[in-house]
């Protein structure tokens, strides 16, 4: 066991950033075919109706016209989905949604064929749009799959102890309902795929924006009746994902193919950003009612929590991401009755599906705005409420799972978190300060029962009276990898050259977030050299196994851990060799350190990697490992949400320091304190910057973003309406890392990337509610929710937005 | 219709016949098989296509062919000179402020040209001068440092 490390731990610098900074890492669109054509989409205007007839006669014989695809080119499979079955690759049915496709054009002038586009006829039978999902269920309700029986999409219960009796033993019980928006990923490089037709052996490439290229495969052979091998596909630079380029672009890796396979030509698919946010899935929106009984100590007794999540068209990730949310539901705190029931519907909104955070920004959201609420009736602070309810080692989790055999480092975040921003102190004394505020708010609104900000004009404050501070903590848990939601193994490659150097890749996908750089990191670590003498090939479904998906933050847990193992292979085949070679004892402890092997008890016995490399290759040991990762076992008893969700879990606190203007609603995020457990840090420089990315995202997701819909149609498809925070928009961010010991992942590695994400909004919300002393129940918490307590939006569509 | 265009880019002179409802951004990645200029919006909205032109940071997607004709050019591929990456790039690697890469060629363009004119920015100048640039990975603290720690002598 190692006591120090060369590189884990420290600032790396990014093994692709010098492609990136020079502009010459190739994005899917960077990467052209001398003779490639083009595919545009064909959708109709409509939300919900059935296709009778599409009527092609005014295009198909225009000379730019090569081809035309429909779901009558699909050899195999029309029908698609990463868990149900239930998205058309081309629409001959039905529409469900505005972003559905019914054909594509094929040609080589991409500009005349979106024109060609609009010229297409159709025979429809609307049918009526589905778009609250609170209807869903209605016995009337439109059917929005007919072979499903029902809008139902998943439906998760979770039963622990007894409910009654938990709120029949408490003090207090407050009942409260929030809900959270749609939004868009938001990646800066839209969707882009090419197919490449290989007739040699009537197989077909792809090369595109993938996010999990074993997934878009899958779905690729699916749709052309081919075996998994004739489908190759290769991930170009990814610029950004969070999420975002899984079920889209395995559908268009198919269109692209379907296409590709029929002209004999390389097709490329290219979405611009309307089109992109058109088609492309979405965070989920969600309805969540929670009761809360409590003893006047403040201890919780029973957790009532409904839950129902907008699934849009198509199921998606739906099934996964609301299992997280009914296994974290709670929040990290200790409940002896939980009763939870989540459900996910199918409606004719946009589609929504796996986004960073996958289920838990919306139940943190109202968790943790619910304990304030407790603390505020308590008189107590909100550290002490969470003090008195959070899990420790050995606790029961809602699901009755026993946290055990990791550190379970919740107390240690909060602590950490409290004491770097002196949070009761401050707490305090905003909340007496803004007291004053409060008979004001009254006074202006005393006959509104819910108690809006807005001003009346007789109402003059000074400007700087309307300026209001606020501090507000929230709290997590979070489940490292899949857990009981799939299949849960990862695998790398790693080949070292008789010189020394090396090739990595693993099954798994750079997304942008660093992942090459930090399985570079692990693999160098173990075998005592520098990141610079590791290769990191591009992933290719044809070179390495299928790890399954890059999601729920498991890539540096899973694949990292795989990484380990293939180059501890390596390591052990050399030192064994090496033994040999110099006659030492089986038993003898060899050293690779700064790329050299030497013998602990013989120092003499020193040879630089390189020579080591060159002399067992020589010898004809195997210098190529496959490093395979099985995720330890977990159990579901899914009748009642009952067992080890996960095999282990992160910790993470986040305070925020916000300034409230009240005349204009305007909230500004002065500071956040982002303290989390990642298990251990590999690279520290990517780390940091995933605790600032994941921030500044749950800023926007806790204050502007939100995606609106109109009878299914989005208003806002273009980044002039969709706004993602700027680099004037969110003030200081401090990254703080609580290290605890694990003995899964790599050195104790675990996840990150979506904890970063999961808790700014909630820790927003309740600084704002420190600062006006009124709750906020639904996100964004933007200007007119603030000032008006509820949301404007255009009566239609906006000006302008269609595609 | 076509135009001819005369115009420099990353210091080489360029003749071109075009058609003048050409974007700017076309003309790079198409004609020039400069790609490391992104397109992200196509509004202005997103700064992934900016480029400096005549000293100012522009987004190549609401610029036309014909205005570029006597213009000078700088894109991301003219900041490396003879193997050796400019300061900026250097920074850019060292604080950690690239992740999916996307923005960054816009984002080191908009930086450019902000330390071409003023050469000791406070931090707020560095966030007025990136504002119109957006990423969405980094949340824009390293890219910040990156750029402050450049200040100085930037050609
Ligand atoms: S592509 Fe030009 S600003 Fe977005
Ligand atoms: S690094 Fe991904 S958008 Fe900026």
């Amino acid at each position: 066991m190692k006591k120090t490390f060369n590189l884990v731990g420290k600032p790396v610098i990014r093994q692709d950033g010098y492609s990136k900074v020079t502009g010459k890492a190739r994005f899917a669109d960077d990467i052209n075919y001398p003779d490639q054509l083009f595919g545009v989409m064909v959708r109709l205007p409509i939300a919900h109706a059935r296709i009778k007839k599409i009527d092609f006669s005014e295009i198909e014989n225009h000379p730019s016209v090569i081809t035309i695809c429909t779901a009558g080119d699909i050899s195999g499979s029309n029908i698609s989905g990463i868990i149900k079955q239930d998205q058309p690759v081309f629409c001959d049915q039905k529409i469900v949604t505005p972003g559905d496709v019914v054909a594509m054009l094929v040609g080589e002038d991409e500009e005349l064929l979106r024109q060609l586009a609009g010229k297409v006829k159709y025979e429809i039978e609307p049918l009526p749009a589905l778009t609250d999902p609170r209807k869903a269920l209605d016995s009337d309700a439109v059917l929005i799959h007919p072979e499903s029986k029902s809008n139902l999409i998943v439906h998760y219960p979770l039963r622990k102890g007894d409910i009654e009796r938990g709120f029949s033993q408490s003090d207090h019980i407050v009942e409260q309902t929030y809900t959270t928006q749609l939004i868009e990923h938001g990646y800066i490089e839209p969707e882009t795929v090419i197919a490449i037709p290989l007739a040699a052996d009537r197989s077909v490439k792809i090369i595109g924006s993938i996010q999990n290229p074993f997934t878009a495969r899958r779905i690729v052979a699916q749709a052309l009746d081919l075996p998994l091998t004739r489908v190759r596909v290769e991930q170009a630079e990814l610029g950004g994902s969070f999420g975002g380029k899984d079920d889209t672009m395995d559908i268009l890796s198919a269109r692209a193919a379907v296409a590709a396979l029929k002209t004999g030509r390389p097709v490329k698919i290219r979405y611009r950003r309307e089109e992109s946010v058109l088609e492309s899935y979405k965070r989920h929106p969600y309805i969540l009612h929670y009761k809360v009984g409590f003893s006047r100590e403040g201890k919780i007794k029973a957790m009532k929590i409904d839950i129902l999540a907008d699934g849009g068209a198509y199921a998606s990730m739906s099934p996964f991401v609301t299992w997280r949310s009914v296994a974290q539901a709670t929040g990290p705190y200790e409940v002896e009755n939980v009763c939870t029931d989540v459900r996910a519907v199918y409606t004719n909104n946009p589609y929504t599906g796996a986004m960073r955070g996958f289920g838990s920004p919306q139940p943190i959201f109202a968790q943790e705005s619910i304990m304030d609420e407790i603390a505020n009736q308590l008189g107590k602070t909100p550290d002490e409420i969470r003090w008195i309810n959070c899990l420790h080692s050995g606790s029961i989790t809602a699901t009755g799972q026993k946290l055990e055999k990791h550190d379970v480092n919740l107390i240690k975040v909060l602590d950490t978190a409290v004491q770097k921003t002196n949070f009761s102190r401050q707490w305090q004394a905003c909340k007496d300060k803004n007291k004053s505020i409060l008979p004001f708010i009254q006074k202006t609104h005393a006959s509104q029962a819910d108690k809006s900000l807005l001003l009346e004009s007789e109402d003059l404050v000074a400007p700087d009276l309307l300026l209001r501070k606020g501090i507000g903590l929230a709290l997590s848990y979070r489940g490292c990898s899949l857990g009981a939601e799939g299949i849960d193994a990862a695998a790398a490659y790693l080949s070292v050259q008789p010189d020394g150097s090396l090739y990595l890749v693993s099954g798994l996908a750079e997304n942008g977030q660093g992942m090459r750089t930090t399985f570079s990191i692990i693999a160098a670590e173990t075998l005592g050299l520098s990141v610079e003498d590791i290769h990191y090939l591009e992933l290719d479904t044809g070179i390495v196994p299928d790890s399954g998906p890059t999601v729920a933050s498991r890539s540096t847990l899973m694949g990292g851990g795989a990484v380990k193992i293939a180059a501890e292979i390596v390591r052990d085949r050399l030192q064994k060799f090496l033994c040999d070679f110099w006659k030492l004892n089986k038993q003898d402890v060899l050293c690779f350190e700064k790329n050299k092997v030497f013998s602990e008890s013989d120092p003499q016995k020193t040879l630089r990697f390189s020579e080591v490399c060159q002399l067992a290759y020589r010898k004809g040991v195997c210098l190529a490992a496959i490093g395979w990762y099985p995720g330890p076992k977990v159990d579901w008893d899914e009748s009642v949400g009952q067992g080890a969700a996960y095999f282990t879990y992160v910790y993470g606190c986040q305070v925020a320091e916000v300034t409230v203007n009240l005349g204009t609603g305007e909230v500004y995020v002065d500071r956040v304190v982002a303290v989390h457990d990642p298990g251990k840090v590999i690279n520290l420089l990517g780390a940091q910057g995933q605790v600032y990315g994941g921030v500044t995202q749950g800023a926007g997701y806790g204050l502007w973003e939100e995606i609106s819909s109109a009878d299914g149609f989005i208003r806002e498809l273009n980044f002039d309406q969709i706004f993602i925070p700027t680099s004037k928009d969110v003030g200081e961010i401090v990254p703080v890392f609580v290290e605890g010991d694990d003995q899964h992942g790599p050195w104790g590695a675990k996840s990150l990337g979506e904890p970063t994400l999961e808790l700014t909004a909630a820790a927003i919300a309740n600084a704002v509610r420190n600062a006006v002393g009124v709750r906020f129940f639904n996100l964004p918490l933007n200007l007119e929710e603030i000032v008006l307590k509820r949301k404007l939006k255009p009566g239609g569509l906006k000006r302008g937005s269609a595609v | 219709m076509t135009i001819e265009l005369n115009f420099t880019i990353n210091e080489k002179k360029i003749t071109l016949k075009t058609e003048p409802n050409r974007r700017l951004l076309d003309i790079l990645r198409q004609e020039l098989n400069l790609t490391g200029t992104k397109e992200g919006c196509a509004i202005g909205e997103c700064g992934a296509c900016t480029v400096v032109m005549n000293g100012k940071a522009v987004n190549s997607c609401l610029v036309l062919a014909p205005q570029i004709n006597g213009a000078e050019i700088l894109t991301v591929e003219g900041l490396e000179k003879d193997q050796r990456l400019h300061f900026l790039q250097e920074n850019f690697l060292k604080h950690g402020a690239v992740q999916c890469g996307f923005c960054t060629p816009g984002m080191l363009m908009s930086a450019y040209a902000l330390l071409s004119k003023n050469p000791n920015p406070t931090e707020a100048e560095v966030k007025e001068a990136i504002a119109g640039n957006l990423c969405r990975c980094t949340g824009y603290k390293q890219i910040i440092d990156a750029i402050l720690e450049t200040e100085g002598d930037i050609k």
